[in-house]
């Protein structure tokens, strides 16, 4: 079956409908990861777009279910150059089409992948439709694609209720705003007991479970969308609990602490970001990243919080340390998964800060 | 970081002559590692002993030293030349080893001078079996089980341990010479003794087989702040058990989810930083296909083969970082010259595959054995780009240049089942051709994965590819199916044979759908930023990034695709120049190649890259887009000159000397015609079709005689034939390459064979110099040892070369280049062969004589005249000095190959030795070819009768250089009743100790051995060079070769070798 893609400007991509045949308006991102597509698929923070992988073969190795970084699926669509038709991998239960079908995600494949990325980088990001629809009518397309907001996509991935992963150090008070297992992982492989608590949990339940250092996970969308948890991000800075957030936890202490976001261009999607280590011996560490929003280095008061990385391609802020406080964020994914595992000793940093594993 | 300011002069040492295992991929990284250097205001002295390469040319370093690689010569090179670092990270193996013969030696420390790039502990660490093994254990990094022996009894006992089969590596040594697998203990000694003999170190690991196992490698590079990063990651479609350099390999990994993927980067990135790399690193796994469980293979620390391809593959320079890291740089300092806005400290995104394929040999070597194993074999490969991985698989073949086009090529349809299945098994050449003949008869791909233990998931591809044969032949061809076969990458002219029509009408349908190719960019980033670099890929179905540019007047120049005998790095040497050259004279230069190997294919030489196969049909895609205002062929080899017609169909006019000249040459009636005109002999004879023919020709003309085809390079399919028997065998060889083109039978003359290149600008002539072979007609100019300037020949003959050389440049109409072989017999000199086109002998000619020929030639073609280049037309005058171009083989890789020599070129590179005298030169030449001469003073003579007279004062001046000489009954004999004191040995199959066992006493340092003339039907003969050869021992197979030895052996003495700067030529 013929499948579209239409994008906001105008531009029009004929390809073949894979996943379900359903019409879907998303923003629309790359990715360029050149392996890991279940993970990028399971990413929660994904909710509220629809993935172009630039990498052309993909499906190649299956679907192995253990991969998932969550539950289900997040992004509304997703856009390929070309699916496998037969996996092969000793682990892989599934193909990657019968895994779109299942899950209800419509997508578009056969169309010229690298063509949309440089629409998107030229242009930015933008929003557009996937669709079956031959008849598609262009007119009336594209002010539904203007007018569509990604909007509070957190509260559609958190946890519902608040669950504990058991161990026998330090314990994580996990706030998920759309968390990646791995992350929870991480900390129980350091054998952390990690308690995930929804997004909207009070700081002062977090802080009445008396944890020894506080999580702050990735998530979807624009942060200054989450203005609730901001408050109660600042709850958790004014405590003295060590804290180390990921990815979108990174910009929501940000805004807490009177920092500001912008939206970038086109974002950061894949598994090649350069970041350096400002804080340590000023090496440069190959990072797995996604996120479309970042903390504007400009207005940051050096009082409150110095910049702990920097991405070495553009300058953008990649981490910070909180002055006086024992606070480490960071803006790419020491968890990984896909992507380069070399930033996980941030996990080690972060047991050193809730005073080691004794 | 920033640089070292210490650094001043650096000594970069190459990787000497091509042989199979180190091939042109070193030249492509030293050049880019000089000019990377000098780009810093690093002055570099520069030692290679390969002319050939592009990085002995004084634009690329400050001084140029030609001389053989060995560490008396570097010794007395940093004595000379006091240089303060030694970067030997970019010569391959033999850089390397070099590298720890002089820190061995302590004589580095002595003299204040540091290796940059790497220390002699990484070296070790890496290198040495035993110091790996302790090192990976330390890290906690798998490695198969293994021990390192010195023996073969250790060998044995430890097998016995670990069960059958086992691997046995030789340590210290390239490409994997003399490795292989054991599966009993009969071949466990052999390969272990030779295995023992071949190691620098006298060690070799035995280990637990992997065979099966996906063999995936990552290119690393790391700088001395520990930041370090993959360049890209590599899988073998053909499992571990085939030396990658043999195998097919795609690029990115395939099969490999992101939780294999990261396993083994992180392991490569923990490898790098414990072995304290500064530069780049190869690390090769072997990883279960059905679990998690993965050994370390090898770790190469340098610049390798692997590197170059993935340079090429995704845009990552990696020799130039290299060269910048051992300067002191970081990474995060080192800008991205592609995006221009990111820096070395990143990793390349690849958004569509890479295929790679090897150029093996098994056409010049049609006895030899064509199993591929871990010793490597091809002496080439070629590499293609698709967003698909069928369509990559398909345009890489047909870059091979080996009468393969598709998967159709190698017909196995009439094996049954259980041949196939049986044959399946065979691990060679044509592996995936009997696959995908599997697949048309049905057999699964489980089948064909238990039997091969290639992924299923490349099966599949290939069956798709199948599918589409099956469907162009027997489907209608609808706009769709055309579509899908050309995303497929399946050439118009297979379309037209599978559906039954023209190739002109499936383009024309084509058209008419606007099913054309359109271009995308290799950018490091997948399109995440923009690049500033034009290196392109072909693919069908996708927006068109490539622009045909305006302005400036627009050269095609054409590559000459994969490394082969016959065809190697010389013809990449002439591409680069003459690219050079247009663009100094303003023009836009385009280069088309498909060797990821090559200085040509390297991003910045010229403004326009295209890395594409050779074939009109993607040639043209590239003209309609560029639409260039000419193409040069005459630089490309034979490769460009077989697109000269499809251009001139494409309106693509041809530079310089004109297509109808070119013809003229090469076809034998009109070129008789020419001679004739011209009033210059040559050697009787005539053009046949058919071996009745041949052979009533050879009979009037008398034999020996000379039997080849027409439009061939490298003397391939040539032979002398000296009986109806051999025309016979010989003509039925021939047919078998090439039936379009007749078959030329020639009287074979006993002469001098002399050679000459030269440009001409239409009128005037210009000869840079003659040159002379050592060794007498008969044997391929590229496989003689070759002198200039010319020793033995008179001035008259002299003049009467200048003389022909300008009537026949003349009367071909050449602009541009020239190369004419001639034969002198007593001052009579007769013309054997023209060439209106660039040859093999250029860069060694233009570097000796000073003479810079293909910029000249290029300036010709332009519309310059000589005279006003500041030369004067004519012969030019001789040099002081002797240069001698030595051939290197590589024969010990080819198993089963015939090692002696004769009208069909075998060598795969050249070495040169120049000197002030003619003996040293020729010393020097070879030393650089590996023969380093004496060393146990024994010797081995063994000549057919027709020698026997010469070989008396040979063996008498080896004799009284105090060697002890063994022949076989008849030379034993014929020897001593002539005065010269030489040992009875047995033959081989007589009683020990026989020949066999001299050789493999490994004692002997040289094997004379004169085969038979024509077909060789003397098995012994046979299994003495090849024993001889396969244990290191020197194998001389023609008697002047062995004069000039023994003319170099006594009166040289190595530690008053003079070193000569031939940038100062």
């Amino acid at each position: 079956m013929k499948a579209f893609l239409i994008l906001e400007d105008g531009t029009v991509f004929e390809g073949t409908s894979i996943g379900a045949a359903k019409e879907v308006i998303s923003e629309i991102v790359f990715n360029t990861s050149m392996t890991g597509y279940l993970e990028v698929l399971t990413d929660p923070s994904y909710a509220g777009q629809a993935v172009c992988m630039t990498y052309p073969l993909i499906g190649n190795y299956g679907i192995c279910y253990e991969d998932q970084e969550s539950l289900k699926p997040w992004p509304d669509g997703y856009i390929v150059r070309e699916l496998s038709r037969l996996p092969s991998n000793f682990r892989s239960e599934d193909t990657i089409q019968h895994f779109l079908e299942i899950h209800d995600i419509p997508g578009i494949a056969g169309i010229d992948t690298r063509a949309l990325t440089q629409i998107l980088r030229e242009k930015g990001t933008m929003n557009g439709m996937i669709t079956t629809d031959e008849n598609y009518n262009i007119e009336e397309i594209l002010p539904k694609l203007k007018a569509y907001t990604t909007g509070k996509v957190v509260e559609k991935v958190t946890c519902k209720e608040k669950y504990v992963l058991p161990g026998d150090g330090p314990k994580v008070a996990l706030m998920d705003f759309g968390a990646k297992r791995n992350i929870a992982r991480s900390l129980n492989q350091r054998d952390c007991q990690v308690t995930v608590y929804p997004a909207w949990t009070t700081a002062e339940e977090i802080l009445s479970d008396r944890p020894d250092g506080i999580m702050l996970s990735n998530g979807p969308g624009d942060p200054k969308e989450c203005s609730e948890i901001i408050k109660e991000i600042k709850k958790l800075y004014d405590s003295d609990v060590p804290i180390f957030a990921i990815c979108l936890g990174h910009q929501l202490m940000a805004l807490a602490t009177g920092a500001d976001t912008h939206k970038m261009k086109y974002g950061h999607r894949g598994g090649n970001h350069p970041v350096k280590d400002l804080m340590g011996n000023n090496r440069v560490y190959i990072s797995s990243q996604n996120h479309g929003y970042v903390v504007d280095m400009e207005k940051l008061d050096p009082e409150v919080a110095v910049p702990a990385f920097v991405n070495v391609n553009d300058g953008t802020n990649e981490g910070l340390s909180y002055v006086g406080k024992n606070i480490f964020t960071v803006q790419f994914h020491p968890e990984a998964c896909p992507g380069p595992q070399d930033s996980s000793y941030l996990f080690d940093r972060f047991m050193d800060m809730m005073g080691g594993n004794q | 970081m920033p640089k070292n300011p210490d650094i001043k002069k650096v000594l970069v040492i190459g990787s000497g002559p091509i042989v199979i295992g180190q091939a042109a991929e070193f030249d492509y990284a030293g050049t880019q590692a000089c000019r990377s250097l000098k780009e810093e205001g690093i002055e570099v002295v520069l030692l290679n002993s390969n002319p050939a390469t592009i990085m002995t040319d004084k634009d690329i370093a400050d001084k140029v030293y030609i001389e053989p690689l060995t560490v008396e010569v570097v010794e007395q090179l940093i004595l000379k030349e006091k240089p303060d670092s030694v970067l030997p990270t970019l010569g391959g193996q033999a850089g390397l080893n070099l590298a720890m013969e002089l820190e061995d030696r302590g004589f580095l420390r002595e003299h204040n001078v540091r290796l940059i790039g790497t220390t002699s502990e990484t070296i070790k660490k890496a290198e040495d079996r035993l110091e790996f093994k302790k090192t990976m254990e330390k890290i906690g990094e798998p490695i198969a089980a293994s021990l390192v022996v010195e023996n073969v009894e250790d060998g044995i006992a430890f097998t016995n341990t670990i069960g059958y089969p086992v691997v046995l590596r030789p340590a210290y040594t390239l490409g994997g010479s003399g490795g292989g697998i054991a599966h009993n203990e009969e071949e466990l000694v052999e390969i272990l003794q030779n295995g023992l003999r071949l190691s620098r170190v006298g060690q070799v690991l035995v280990e637990r087989c992997i065979a099966g196992w996906k063999e995936i490698e990552y290119e690393v590079m790391r700088d001395s702040n520990g930041n370090c990063i993959t360049v890209c990651n590599m899988e073998n479609i053909d499992p571990v058990g085939v030396h990658t350099g043999d195998s097919i390999v795609v690029a990115p990994s395939q099969t490999l989810g992101d939780k294999e993927y990261q396993m083994l980067r992180t392991s490569a990135l923990n490898i790098i930083s414990e072995l304290n790399i500064t530069g780049g690193c190869n690390v090769q796994y072997a990883l279960h296909p059905e679990s998690f469980e993965y050994c370390v293979i090898e770790v190469n620390p340098r610049v390798s083969r692997s590197s170059a391809l993935a340079s090429k593959a995704t845009g990552y320079p990696i020799a130039k970082v290299a060269a910048k890291i051992a300067l002191g740089y970081t990474l995060d300092e080192i800008p991205n010259a592609i995006t221009k806005k990111t820096y070395a400290s990143f990793e390349p995104m690849l958004d569509y595959c890479v295929v790679k394929m090897p150029r093996l040999p098994f056409d010049k070597f049609i006895g030899a054995k064509r199993t591929l194993t871990t010793q490597m074999k091809a002496t080439g490969e070629v590499m293609s780009i698709c967003t698909n991985f069928e369509g990559a698989l398909m345009k890489a073949i047909r870059s091979l240049e080996q009468h393969v086009d598709s998967l159709m090529s190698y017909d196995f349809s009439h094996l049954g089942r259980e041949e196939l299945l049986d044959e399946l098994r065979t691990v060679d050449d044509m592996r995936i051709w009997r696959i995908a003949e599997a697949i048309r008869q049905g057999i699964s791909y489980e089948e064909i994965h238990d039997i091969t233990k290639i992924d299923i998931w490349f099966i599949d591809k290939i069956a798709i590819l199948v599918e589409m044969e099956q469907a162009l032949k027997t489907q209608e061809l609808s706009e769709d199916l055309l579509r899908e076969a050309k995303r497929l990458e399946f050439p118009d002219y297979i379309i037209a044979d599978l559906t039954g029509k023209t190739e002109e009408e499936v383009k024309k349908m084509r058209l008419e759908a606007g099913i054309v190719a359109a271009y995308k960019m290799v950018d490091t980033c997948a399109a995440e930023f923009e690049a500033h670099t034009p290196y392109y890929y072909s693919v069908y179905g996708g927006v068109n990034e490539a622009k045909a540019t305006s302005g400036r007047k627009k050269v095609l120049v054409l590559g000459s695709g994969p490394i082969r005998i016959g065809q190697g790095i010389e013809f990449d040497f002439c591409s680069v120049h003459c690219t050079w050259a247009f663009s100094k004279e303003g023009y836009e230069t385009i280069i088309i190649n498909n060797n990821p190997e090559t200085v040509s294919t390297d991003f910045d030489i010229a403004d326009k890259l295209y890395f594409e196969p050779l074939t009109p049909e993607d040639v043209e895609n590239i003209v309609n887009i560029e639409k260039p205002d000419g193409a040069v062929v005459q630089f490309g080899g034979q490769t460009a000159i077989k697109l000269t017609e499809a251009l001139i169909k494409m309106g693509v006019k041809i530079l310089g000397t004109s297509a109808e000249n070119v013809d003229a040459a090469e076809d034998r009636e009109l070129f008789d015609g020419i001679l004739e005109q011209c009033g210059i002999p040559r050697p009787k004879g005539d053009t046949v079709y058919t071996a009745e023919e041949a052979k009533e020709v050879a009979n009037r003309l008398g034999y020996p005689v000379l039997v080849r085809p027409s439009y061939v390079l490298g003397g391939q399919g040539m032979q002398i034939a000296i009986n109806d028997e051999d025309v016979e065998q010989y003509i039925g060889i021939i047919n078998r390459i090439a039936q379009d083109h007749p078959i030329l039978v020639d009287k074979y003359l006993v002469g001098k064979e002399i050679e000459v290149d030269a440009v001409c600008d239409g009128e005037d002539i210009l000869i840079p110099g003659i040159m002379e072979h050592i060794e007498r007609a008969g044997i391929h100019s590229g496989d003689s040892i070759s002198v200039y300037p010319a020793q033995t020949i008179s001035q008259k003959a002299k003049d009467t070369i200048e003389d022909y050389t300008e009537k026949l440049a003349r009367a071909l109409h050449v602009v541009g280049m020239i190369n004419i072989q001639f034969i002198v017999c007593d001052d009579e000199v007769f013309v054997i062969e023209v060439n209106p086109r660039s040859s093999r002998t250029v860069p060694y000619i233009s570097k000796v004589t000073g003479i810079p020929i293909v910029p000249l030639a290029t300036k010709v073609i332009l519309g310059y005249k000589i005279k006003d280049l500041g030369y004067t037309p004519g012969l030019q005058p001789e040099a002081k000095h002797f240069a001698i171009k030595m051939p290197v083989f590589s024969f010990e890789k080819i198993r089963g190959a015939d090692i002696s020599l004769g009208p069909e070129m075998k060598s795969t590179g050249e070495c040169l030795g120049v000197a002030e005298t003619f003996n040293e030169a020729l010393y020097k030449a070879f030393l650089g070819a590996g023969i380093n001469l004496p060393r146990y003073k024994n010797m081995i003579i063994t000549v057919k009768d027709e020698d026997k007279p010469e070989i008396v004062d040979i063996a008498r001046r080896f004799s009284a250089i105090g060697y002890r000489i063994f022949a076989t009954r008849s030379t034993a004999k014929y020897l001593n009743e002539h005065g010269v004191k030489a040992v009875r040995t047995n033959k081989i199959e007589q009683p020990s100790p026989n020949l066999m066992d001299l050789i493999l006493g490994h004692e002997i340092d040289l094997v004379i051995d004169t085969p038979s003339q024509g077909v060789e039907h003397a098995k012994d003969g046979f299994l003495i060079r090849r024993n001889a050869i396969e244990t290191g021992v020197n194998v001389l197979t023609a008697l002047d070769t062995a004069k000039a030895l023994i003319t170099s052996l006594e009166d040289t003495d190595l530690h008053n070798l003079t070193l000569i700067d031939i940038a100062k030529i």
